[in-house]
Protein backbone atom coordinates (compact mmCIF):
# COMPACT_ATOMS: atom_id res chain seq x y z
CA UNK A 1 0.00 0.00 0.00
CA UNK A 2 1.58 3.53 -1.08
CA UNK A 3 1.41 6.06 1.88
CA UNK A 4 -0.48 8.68 2.67
CA UNK A 5 2.07 11.58 3.40
CA UNK A 6 -0.44 13.88 3.87
CA UNK A 7 -2.54 14.31 6.96
CA UNK A 8 -4.75 11.10 8.53
CA UNK A 9 -7.93 13.39 8.79
CA UNK A 10 -7.70 15.01 5.36
CA UNK A 11 -8.21 11.34 4.04
CA UNK A 12 -10.98 10.59 6.27
CA UNK A 13 -12.96 13.55 5.94
CA UNK A 14 -12.62 13.53 2.27
CA UNK A 15 -13.72 10.20 2.05
CA UNK A 16 -16.76 10.63 4.81
CA UNK A 17 -17.70 13.44 3.03
CA UNK A 18 -17.29 12.15 -0.69
CA UNK A 19 -19.11 9.29 0.20
CA UNK A 20 -22.20 10.99 2.21
CA UNK A 21 -22.20 13.34 -1.06
CA UNK A 22 -22.50 10.27 -3.19
CA UNK A 23 -25.46 8.76 -0.97
CA UNK A 24 -27.50 12.38 -1.19
CA UNK A 25 -26.74 12.71 -4.65
CA UNK A 26 -28.19 9.42 -5.22
CA UNK A 27 -30.70 10.32 -3.11
CA UNK A 28 -31.79 12.90 -5.59
CA UNK A 29 -33.86 10.36 -7.64
CA UNK A 30 -37.24 9.03 -6.01
CA UNK A 31 -36.08 5.97 -4.36
CA UNK A 32 -35.91 6.12 -0.82
CA UNK A 33 -39.38 6.16 -0.34
CA UNK A 34 -40.01 3.13 -2.90
CA UNK A 35 -37.14 1.36 -1.32
CA UNK A 36 -38.24 1.67 2.29
CA UNK A 37 -35.06 3.27 3.15
CA UNK A 38 -36.88 6.21 4.70
CA UNK A 39 -38.59 3.77 6.87
CA UNK A 40 -35.14 3.01 8.25
CA UNK A 41 -34.80 4.28 11.97
CA UNK A 42 -33.24 7.81 11.78
CA UNK A 43 -33.50 8.23 7.56
CA UNK A 44 -37.38 9.23 7.75
CA UNK A 45 -35.70 12.96 6.43
CA UNK A 46 -34.66 10.69 3.49
CA UNK A 47 -38.23 11.34 2.15
CA UNK A 48 -38.26 14.58 1.82
CA UNK A 49 -36.55 15.86 -1.44
CA UNK A 50 -36.20 19.73 -0.20
CA UNK A 51 -34.26 18.26 2.91
CA UNK A 52 -32.25 15.83 0.91
CA UNK A 53 -31.35 18.55 -1.93
CA UNK A 54 -30.15 21.01 1.18
CA UNK A 55 -27.90 18.35 2.78
CA UNK A 56 -26.10 18.29 -0.60
CA UNK A 57 -25.59 21.91 -0.67
CA UNK A 58 -24.41 21.61 2.88
CA UNK A 59 -21.83 18.40 2.50
CA UNK A 60 -20.78 20.11 -1.11
CA UNK A 61 -19.56 23.16 0.58
CA UNK A 62 -17.78 21.50 3.36
CA UNK A 63 -16.18 19.20 0.63
CA UNK A 64 -15.50 22.91 -0.80
CA UNK A 65 -13.75 23.91 2.01
CA UNK A 66 -11.91 20.94 2.60
CA UNK A 67 -10.88 20.89 -1.22
CA UNK A 68 -9.66 25.06 -0.46
CA UNK A 69 -7.31 23.63 2.80
CA UNK A 70 -5.82 20.88 0.06
CA UNK A 71 -5.90 23.27 -2.84
CA UNK A 72 -3.93 26.35 -0.81
CA UNK A 73 -1.53 23.76 1.41
CA UNK A 74 -0.55 21.97 -2.23
CA UNK A 75 0.73 25.25 -3.53
CA UNK A 76 2.22 26.64 -0.71
CA UNK A 77 3.74 24.01 0.96
CA UNK A 78 3.37 20.02 -0.90
CA UNK A 79 3.92 20.85 -4.22
CA UNK A 80 7.61 20.36 -3.86
CA UNK A 81 7.13 17.41 -1.95
CA UNK A 82 4.76 15.37 -2.95
CA UNK A 83 3.60 13.72 -6.33
CA UNK A 84 0.42 13.04 -7.41
CA UNK A 85 0.01 9.36 -8.54
CA UNK A 86 -1.98 8.37 -11.83
CA UNK A 87 -5.14 7.38 -9.49
CA UNK A 88 -4.61 10.98 -8.44
CA UNK A 89 -4.46 12.56 -11.61
CA UNK A 90 -7.57 10.54 -12.59
CA UNK A 91 -9.64 11.49 -9.26
CA UNK A 92 -8.67 15.32 -9.38
CA UNK A 93 -9.88 15.20 -12.90
CA UNK A 94 -13.57 13.84 -11.65
CA UNK A 95 -13.56 15.80 -8.52
CA UNK A 96 -13.12 18.95 -10.91
CA UNK A 97 -15.80 17.80 -13.08
CA UNK A 98 -17.96 17.19 -10.05
CA UNK A 99 -16.93 20.70 -8.85
CA UNK A 100 -17.72 22.60 -12.15
CA UNK A 101 -20.60 20.71 -13.02
CA UNK A 102 -22.08 21.17 -9.32
CA UNK A 103 -21.36 24.70 -9.37
CA UNK A 104 -23.67 25.19 -12.99
CA UNK A 105 -26.48 23.46 -10.91
CA UNK A 106 -26.15 25.60 -7.73
CA UNK A 107 -25.72 28.51 -10.30
CA UNK A 108 -29.02 27.20 -12.55
CA UNK A 109 -31.14 26.92 -9.15
CA UNK A 110 -30.58 30.85 -8.32
CA UNK A 111 -33.43 33.22 -9.00
CA UNK A 112 -33.24 35.11 -12.46
CA UNK A 113 -31.15 32.47 -13.86
CA UNK A 114 -31.99 30.19 -16.89
CA UNK A 115 -29.78 28.79 -18.83
CA UNK A 116 -30.04 26.63 -22.15
CA UNK A 117 -32.12 23.70 -21.41
CA UNK A 118 -29.70 21.25 -23.64
CA UNK A 119 -26.52 23.26 -21.50
CA UNK A 120 -28.48 22.33 -17.83
CA UNK A 121 -29.07 18.77 -19.22
CA UNK A 122 -25.55 18.42 -20.40
CA UNK A 123 -24.40 19.42 -16.65
CA UNK A 124 -26.78 16.83 -14.95
CA UNK A 125 -25.14 13.99 -16.77
CA UNK A 126 -21.58 15.11 -16.38
CA UNK A 127 -22.24 15.37 -12.87
CA UNK A 128 -24.18 11.97 -12.25
CA UNK A 129 -21.03 10.35 -14.88
CA UNK A 130 -18.54 11.69 -13.08
CA UNK A 131 -20.02 10.37 -9.16
CA UNK A 132 -20.04 6.97 -10.91
CA UNK A 133 -16.91 7.39 -12.38
CA UNK A 134 -15.29 8.77 -9.12
CA UNK A 135 -16.68 5.39 -7.49
CA UNK A 136 -15.12 3.50 -10.07
CA UNK A 137 -12.07 4.67 -9.61
CA UNK A 138 -12.05 4.87 -5.63
CA UNK A 139 -12.88 1.24 -6.09
CA UNK A 140 -10.33 0.34 -8.65
CA UNK A 141 -7.20 2.32 -6.85
CA UNK A 142 -8.59 0.24 -3.59
CA UNK A 143 -8.11 -3.07 -5.06
CA UNK A 144 -5.00 -1.60 -6.81
CA UNK A 145 -3.60 -0.93 -3.48
CA UNK A 146 -2.66 2.90 -4.62
CA UNK A 147 -5.41 4.48 -2.85
CA UNK A 148 -3.33 7.44 -2.16
CA UNK A 149 -3.45 10.62 -3.94
CA UNK A 150 -0.29 12.01 -3.58
CA UNK A 151 3.36 10.22 -2.64
CA UNK A 152 6.56 11.17 -1.63
CA UNK A 153 8.99 12.74 -4.53
CA UNK B 1 -68.87 42.41 -17.51
CA UNK B 2 -65.64 41.70 -15.00
CA UNK B 3 -67.52 40.71 -12.12
CA UNK B 4 -69.42 37.64 -12.86
CA UNK B 5 -72.16 37.64 -10.42
CA UNK B 6 -73.71 34.62 -8.63
CA UNK B 7 -76.82 33.22 -10.70
CA UNK B 8 -78.51 30.88 -7.37
CA UNK B 9 -80.25 27.71 -9.91
CA UNK B 10 -79.19 24.04 -10.32
CA UNK B 11 -77.21 24.83 -14.09
CA UNK B 12 -73.87 26.69 -13.60
CA UNK B 13 -73.26 29.02 -16.13
CA UNK B 14 -70.15 26.91 -17.40
CA UNK B 15 -72.28 24.14 -18.04
CA UNK B 16 -75.05 26.04 -19.62
CA UNK B 17 -72.80 27.33 -21.73
CA UNK B 18 -71.55 23.80 -22.70
CA UNK B 19 -74.56 22.90 -22.53
CA UNK B 20 -75.43 25.65 -25.74
CA UNK B 21 -72.14 24.99 -27.59
CA UNK B 22 -70.75 28.03 -26.59
CA UNK B 23 -67.74 26.92 -26.06
CA UNK B 24 -67.59 25.13 -29.36
CA UNK B 25 -68.66 28.21 -31.23
CA UNK B 26 -65.76 30.00 -29.17
CA UNK B 27 -63.34 27.54 -30.71
CA UNK B 28 -64.84 28.22 -34.52
CA UNK B 29 -64.29 31.68 -34.17
CA UNK B 30 -60.78 32.31 -32.19
CA UNK B 31 -59.10 34.63 -34.52
CA UNK B 32 -61.73 37.46 -34.26
CA UNK B 33 -62.47 36.91 -30.74
CA UNK B 34 -58.76 37.00 -30.14
CA UNK B 35 -58.15 39.84 -32.26
CA UNK B 36 -61.00 41.93 -30.78
CA UNK B 37 -58.59 41.92 -27.59
CA UNK B 38 -55.69 42.92 -29.26
CA UNK B 39 -53.31 40.10 -28.21
CA UNK B 40 -49.96 40.11 -29.88
CA UNK B 41 -48.12 36.59 -30.36
CA UNK B 42 -44.62 37.62 -28.64
CA UNK B 43 -41.12 37.03 -30.35
CA UNK B 44 -38.21 34.94 -29.44
CA UNK B 45 -36.22 38.30 -28.22
CA UNK B 46 -38.80 39.12 -25.89
CA UNK B 47 -37.30 36.90 -23.75
CA UNK B 48 -39.13 35.69 -20.57
CA UNK B 49 -42.79 35.20 -21.47
CA UNK B 50 -46.11 35.02 -19.05
CA UNK B 51 -49.13 34.92 -19.27
CA UNK B 52 -51.99 36.83 -17.76
CA UNK B 53 -55.31 35.56 -16.80
CA UNK B 54 -58.12 37.94 -16.03
CA UNK B 55 -60.95 36.11 -13.98
CA UNK B 56 -63.31 39.06 -14.33
CA UNK B 57 -63.98 37.74 -17.67
CA UNK B 58 -63.72 33.95 -17.96
CA UNK B 59 -67.33 32.22 -18.27
CA UNK B 60 -66.09 28.49 -17.56
CA UNK B 61 -66.84 27.71 -21.41
CA UNK B 62 -64.25 25.06 -21.27
CA UNK B 63 -63.47 26.36 -24.88
CA UNK B 64 -59.87 26.54 -23.57
CA UNK B 65 -60.06 22.86 -21.85
CA UNK B 66 -61.34 21.41 -25.36
CA UNK B 67 -58.23 23.71 -27.33
CA UNK B 68 -55.78 22.35 -25.02
CA UNK B 69 -56.34 19.14 -25.66
CA UNK B 70 -56.79 18.59 -29.53
CA UNK B 71 -53.37 21.06 -29.99
CA UNK B 72 -51.27 18.84 -27.98
CA UNK B 73 -53.28 15.29 -28.60
CA UNK B 74 -50.22 14.31 -30.38
CA UNK B 75 -47.98 14.37 -27.20
CA UNK B 76 -50.39 12.85 -24.93
CA UNK B 77 -49.27 9.13 -23.91
CA UNK B 78 -50.03 5.62 -26.00
CA UNK B 79 -48.93 3.06 -23.26
CA UNK B 80 -48.03 -0.23 -23.52
CA UNK B 81 -50.13 -3.01 -21.52
CA UNK B 82 -49.82 -4.79 -19.41
CA UNK B 83 -47.72 -2.38 -17.13
CA UNK B 84 -44.43 -3.77 -15.83
CA UNK B 85 -45.24 -5.23 -12.25
CA UNK B 86 -43.16 -2.24 -10.15
CA UNK B 87 -41.15 -3.64 -7.32
CA UNK B 88 -41.80 -3.46 -4.43
CA UNK B 89 -45.76 -3.61 -5.17
CA UNK B 90 -46.50 -2.45 -1.77
CA UNK B 91 -44.99 0.85 -2.77
CA UNK B 92 -44.70 1.49 -6.61
CA UNK B 93 -48.02 1.75 -8.20
CA UNK B 94 -48.92 1.89 -11.62
CA UNK B 95 -50.75 5.07 -12.85
CA UNK B 96 -52.94 4.72 -15.65
CA UNK B 97 -55.10 7.25 -17.28
CA UNK B 98 -55.19 5.57 -21.08
CA UNK B 99 -58.59 4.43 -20.37
CA UNK B 100 -59.98 7.66 -18.37
CA UNK B 101 -58.92 10.03 -20.97
CA UNK B 102 -62.30 12.25 -21.04
CA UNK B 103 -62.11 13.25 -17.48
CA UNK B 104 -61.92 16.79 -17.91
CA UNK B 105 -62.37 18.29 -13.88
CA UNK B 106 -58.61 17.73 -12.86
CA UNK B 107 -54.94 17.31 -14.50
CA UNK B 108 -54.29 14.53 -16.02
CA UNK B 109 -52.05 13.41 -18.30
CA UNK B 110 -54.72 13.85 -21.15
CA UNK B 111 -55.47 16.94 -19.91
CA UNK B 112 -53.57 19.46 -19.12
CA UNK B 113 -55.89 22.26 -18.29
CA UNK B 114 -59.47 22.56 -16.21
CA UNK B 115 -61.52 25.18 -14.89
CA UNK B 116 -61.92 25.05 -11.33
CA UNK B 117 -64.70 27.38 -9.92
CA UNK B 118 -65.52 29.02 -7.03
CA UNK B 119 -68.47 30.78 -5.67
CA UNK B 120 -67.42 33.53 -3.09
CA UNK B 121 -69.31 36.27 -0.99
CA UNK B 122 -67.15 39.54 -0.76
CA UNK B 123 -68.20 42.42 0.54
CA UNK B 124 -71.73 41.97 0.37
CA UNK B 125 -71.76 40.54 -3.63
CA UNK B 126 -72.06 37.16 -5.02
CA UNK B 127 -69.39 35.92 -7.23
CA UNK B 128 -68.77 32.74 -9.47
CA UNK B 129 -65.35 32.91 -10.30
CA UNK B 130 -63.84 30.14 -12.86
CA UNK B 131 -60.47 29.86 -12.82
CA UNK B 132 -58.43 27.95 -15.68
CA UNK B 133 -55.47 25.93 -14.33
CA UNK B 134 -52.51 24.41 -15.63
CA UNK B 135 -49.00 24.72 -14.86
CA UNK B 136 -47.82 27.83 -13.64
CA UNK B 137 -44.49 28.03 -15.33
CA UNK B 138 -42.61 29.34 -12.63
CA UNK B 139 -39.87 31.66 -12.72
CA UNK B 140 -37.26 29.48 -10.44
CA UNK B 141 -39.27 25.95 -11.11
CA UNK B 142 -38.54 23.45 -8.60
CA UNK B 143 -39.52 20.65 -11.38
CA UNK B 144 -36.83 21.35 -13.31
CA UNK B 145 -34.07 22.29 -10.35
CA UNK B 146 -34.50 19.23 -8.57
CA UNK B 147 -35.04 16.57 -11.55
CA UNK B 148 -32.11 14.18 -11.19
CA UNK B 149 -32.12 13.55 -14.90
CA UNK B 150 -32.19 17.03 -16.61
CA UNK B 151 -35.82 15.98 -17.92
CA UNK B 152 -37.76 18.92 -16.83
CA UNK B 153 -36.07 21.98 -17.94
CA UNK B 154 -37.18 25.50 -18.25
CA UNK B 155 -36.15 27.42 -21.54
CA UNK B 156 -35.29 30.77 -21.70
CA UNK B 157 -38.84 32.06 -22.95
CA UNK B 158 -40.24 30.72 -19.57
CA UNK B 159 -41.55 27.68 -20.53
CA UNK B 160 -41.53 24.84 -18.03
CA UNK B 161 -41.52 21.64 -20.18
CA UNK B 162 -40.92 17.84 -19.39
CA UNK B 163 -39.38 16.28 -22.06
CA UNK B 164 -40.85 12.80 -22.61
CA UNK B 165 -37.91 11.39 -23.88
CA UNK B 166 -35.74 11.51 -20.90
CA UNK B 167 -38.33 11.35 -17.88
CA UNK B 168 -38.09 8.53 -15.89
CA UNK B 169 -42.02 8.93 -14.74
CA UNK B 170 -40.50 8.99 -10.84
CA UNK B 171 -42.86 11.77 -10.55
CA UNK B 172 -40.43 13.87 -7.80
CA UNK B 173 -41.53 16.84 -10.26
CA UNK B 174 -44.79 16.49 -8.91
CA UNK B 175 -43.88 16.19 -5.09
CA UNK B 176 -41.81 19.47 -5.01
CA UNK B 177 -44.13 21.53 -6.99
CA UNK B 178 -45.99 23.49 -4.93
CA UNK B 179 -49.14 22.67 -6.75
CA UNK B 180 -48.41 19.37 -7.44
CA UNK B 181 -48.95 20.24 -11.45
CA UNK B 182 -47.33 17.84 -13.89
CA UNK B 183 -49.33 13.88 -13.91
CA UNK B 184 -48.11 10.47 -14.59
CA UNK B 185 -48.76 7.95 -17.12
CA UNK B 186 -47.07 4.78 -16.77
CA UNK B 187 -46.43 1.97 -19.50
CA UNK B 188 -44.43 4.61 -21.71
CA UNK B 189 -40.96 6.36 -21.57
CA UNK B 190 -37.32 5.20 -21.40
CA UNK B 191 -37.98 3.32 -18.17
CA UNK B 192 -39.35 0.77 -19.96
CA UNK B 193 -36.10 0.02 -22.00
CA UNK B 194 -33.96 0.13 -18.67
CA UNK B 195 -35.19 -1.90 -15.50
CA UNK B 196 -38.94 -1.46 -15.69
CA UNK B 197 -39.84 -2.91 -12.62
CA UNK B 198 -37.35 -1.75 -10.42
CA UNK B 199 -36.76 1.84 -11.62
CA UNK B 200 -39.16 4.66 -12.71
CA UNK B 201 -43.03 4.22 -13.44
CA UNK B 202 -43.79 6.18 -17.13
CA UNK B 203 -43.39 9.84 -18.19
CA UNK B 204 -44.82 12.69 -16.50
CA UNK B 205 -47.14 15.17 -18.45
CA UNK B 206 -48.12 18.64 -18.36
CA UNK B 207 -49.01 22.35 -19.84
CA UNK B 208 -45.89 23.26 -21.86
CA UNK B 209 -47.73 26.21 -23.41
CA UNK B 210 -47.91 25.04 -26.51
CA UNK B 211 -43.98 25.85 -27.00
CA UNK B 212 -44.78 24.06 -30.67
CA UNK B 213 -47.25 26.62 -31.52
CA UNK B 214 -45.19 29.77 -29.84
CA UNK B 215 -41.92 28.48 -32.29
CA UNK B 216 -44.06 29.23 -35.38
CA UNK B 217 -44.95 32.46 -34.19
CA UNK B 218 -48.77 31.36 -32.61
CA UNK B 219 -50.42 31.79 -29.35
CA UNK B 220 -50.90 28.90 -27.37
CA UNK B 221 -53.82 27.33 -28.47
CA UNK B 222 -55.90 28.11 -25.17
CA UNK B 223 -55.65 31.67 -25.41
CA UNK B 224 -56.10 31.87 -29.24
CA UNK B 225 -59.66 29.98 -28.81
CA UNK B 226 -61.13 31.98 -25.69
CA UNK B 227 -64.25 33.78 -26.58
CA UNK B 228 -64.13 36.51 -23.97
CA UNK B 229 -59.98 37.03 -24.59
CA UNK B 230 -59.13 36.07 -20.39
CA UNK B 231 -55.69 35.57 -21.45
CA UNK B 232 -53.30 37.27 -22.22
CA UNK B 233 -49.39 36.33 -22.95
CA UNK B 234 -46.18 39.13 -23.33
CA UNK B 235 -43.05 39.53 -21.80
CA UNK B 236 -43.23 39.06 -17.94
CA UNK B 237 -42.52 42.84 -17.22
CA UNK B 238 -45.51 43.95 -19.73
CA UNK B 239 -47.53 41.22 -18.63
CA UNK B 240 -46.72 42.28 -14.60
CA UNK B 241 -47.18 45.67 -15.16
CA UNK B 242 -50.37 45.01 -16.88
CA UNK B 243 -51.60 42.57 -14.05
CA UNK B 244 -50.95 45.00 -11.75
CA UNK B 245 -52.69 48.38 -13.78
CA UNK B 246 -55.67 45.63 -13.96
CA UNK B 247 -55.84 44.69 -10.46
CA UNK B 248 -55.96 48.42 -9.56
CA UNK B 249 -58.96 49.24 -11.90
CA UNK B 250 -60.66 46.74 -10.44
CA UNK B 251 -60.07 46.86 -6.88
CA UNK B 252 -58.68 43.39 -7.46
CA UNK B 253 -56.13 40.93 -6.11
CA UNK B 254 -52.89 39.07 -7.84
CA UNK B 255 -52.05 35.59 -7.64
CA UNK B 256 -48.56 34.34 -8.98
CA UNK B 257 -46.51 37.69 -8.08
CA UNK B 258 -45.10 36.64 -5.38
CA UNK B 259 -45.88 32.68 -5.08
CA UNK B 260 -43.10 30.59 -5.15
CA UNK B 261 -40.76 33.52 -5.55
CA UNK B 262 -42.77 34.48 -8.82
CA UNK B 263 -44.28 32.44 -11.52
CA UNK B 264 -45.08 33.23 -15.46
CA UNK B 265 -49.20 32.53 -14.59
CA UNK B 266 -50.70 35.64 -13.16
CA UNK B 267 -54.01 35.66 -12.00
CA UNK B 268 -56.11 38.77 -11.20
CA UNK B 269 -59.53 38.33 -9.40
CA UNK B 270 -61.79 40.59 -8.02
CA UNK B 271 -62.21 38.94 -4.43
CA UNK B 272 -58.73 37.53 -2.75
CA UNK B 273 -57.36 34.35 -3.69
CA UNK B 274 -57.92 33.56 -0.03
CA UNK B 275 -61.35 33.62 -0.23
CA UNK B 276 -61.28 31.46 -3.98
CA UNK B 277 -59.09 28.88 -2.22
CA UNK B 278 -61.26 27.80 0.51
CA UNK B 279 -63.86 26.99 -1.65
CA UNK B 280 -61.89 25.47 -5.03
CA UNK B 281 -62.25 21.47 -4.67
CA UNK B 282 -58.24 21.15 -4.49
CA UNK B 283 -55.88 19.03 -3.05
CA UNK B 284 -54.83 20.63 0.41
CA UNK B 285 -52.15 22.84 0.77
CA UNK B 286 -48.70 20.92 2.03
CA UNK B 287 -50.63 17.51 2.22
CA UNK B 288 -47.66 15.07 0.88
CA UNK B 289 -48.90 13.44 -2.50
CA UNK B 290 -49.99 9.88 -1.97
CA UNK B 291 -50.86 6.84 -3.66
CA UNK B 292 -52.94 6.42 -6.71
CA UNK B 293 -53.45 8.62 -9.18
CA UNK B 294 -52.51 11.93 -7.57
CA UNK B 295 -54.16 15.00 -6.69
CA UNK B 296 -54.65 16.87 -9.72
CA UNK B 297 -56.75 19.45 -8.30
CA UNK B 298 -54.40 22.67 -7.08
CA UNK B 299 -54.96 24.77 -4.63
CA UNK B 300 -55.01 28.91 -4.74
CA UNK B 301 -53.16 29.56 -1.41
CA UNK B 302 -49.85 31.25 -0.45
CA UNK B 303 -46.49 29.70 -1.46
CA UNK B 304 -42.78 30.35 -0.12
CA UNK B 305 -40.49 30.40 -2.77
CA UNK B 306 -39.40 27.10 -2.12
CA UNK B 307 -36.24 27.08 -3.59
CA UNK B 308 -34.94 29.64 -1.21
CA UNK B 309 -33.63 28.39 1.15
CA UNK B 310 -31.00 26.79 -1.61
CA UNK B 311 -30.25 30.27 -2.65
CA UNK B 312 -29.44 31.00 0.53
CA UNK B 313 -27.14 28.14 0.78
CA UNK B 314 -25.38 28.77 -2.80
CA UNK B 315 -23.83 31.98 -0.67
CA UNK B 316 -22.34 29.47 0.80
CA UNK B 317 -21.31 27.12 -1.48
CA UNK B 318 -19.66 29.95 -3.05
CA UNK B 319 -17.68 31.14 0.37
CA UNK B 320 -16.56 27.40 1.60
CA UNK B 321 -13.97 27.00 -0.67
CA UNK B 322 -12.68 30.72 -0.65
CA UNK B 323 -12.63 29.74 4.01
CA UNK B 324 -10.76 26.83 2.91
CA UNK B 325 -7.87 28.16 0.94
CA UNK B 326 -8.06 31.39 3.47
CA UNK B 327 -7.22 28.53 6.50
CA UNK B 328 -4.89 26.43 4.22
CA UNK B 329 -2.63 29.47 4.04
CA UNK B 330 -2.79 30.09 7.55
CA UNK B 331 -1.08 26.24 7.86
CA UNK B 332 -4.44 24.16 8.64
CA UNK B 333 -3.59 20.54 7.49
CA UNK B 334 -0.25 21.79 6.02
CA UNK B 335 1.93 19.65 8.06
CA UNK B 336 2.80 16.40 6.55
CA UNK B 337 3.97 13.26 7.86
CA UNK B 338 7.89 12.18 8.54
CA UNK B 339 8.98 9.54 6.53
CA UNK B 340 9.21 6.94 8.83
CA UNK B 341 5.40 7.62 10.56
CA UNK B 342 3.39 8.06 6.98
CA UNK B 343 -0.03 7.29 7.36
CA UNK B 344 -0.32 3.56 6.39
CA UNK B 345 -4.57 4.01 6.42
Amino acid sequence: MKARPYPRWISRLFILLAGVLAVTGFMQMPITKRYYLSDLPGMAWSANFYTVHRVHYVLAALFLLLLGIVAANWFRAWRGKLALTGFGWARIAVVAALVVSGGFRVYRNLPGVTLDPSLVLAIDWVHLIAAVLLGVLALAALIARRSAYAVRR
Amino acid sequence: MGKTKNRDGGVSRRGFLKAMGVGGAGMLLPAAAARAGEPRVPRPSDGELATLLDLSKCIGCGACVEACRESNAHKFPEPEKPFPDLVPSSRAKNEDWSDKRDVDDRLTPYNWLYIQNAEVEYEGESYDINIPRRCMHCQNPPCANMCPFGAAGKQTNGITRIHDDICMGGAKCRTVCPWNIPQRQSGVGLYKDLMPRFAGNGVMYKCDRCYQKLEKGELPACIEVCPENVQTIGPRHEIVAEAKRLAKEMNGFIYGLEENGGTNTLYVSPVPFDEINKVIDKHPLNKPVGKGLGPGKPHMGPVKDVMADETNLATATLLAPVAGIAAGILGLGARLADKEDDDES
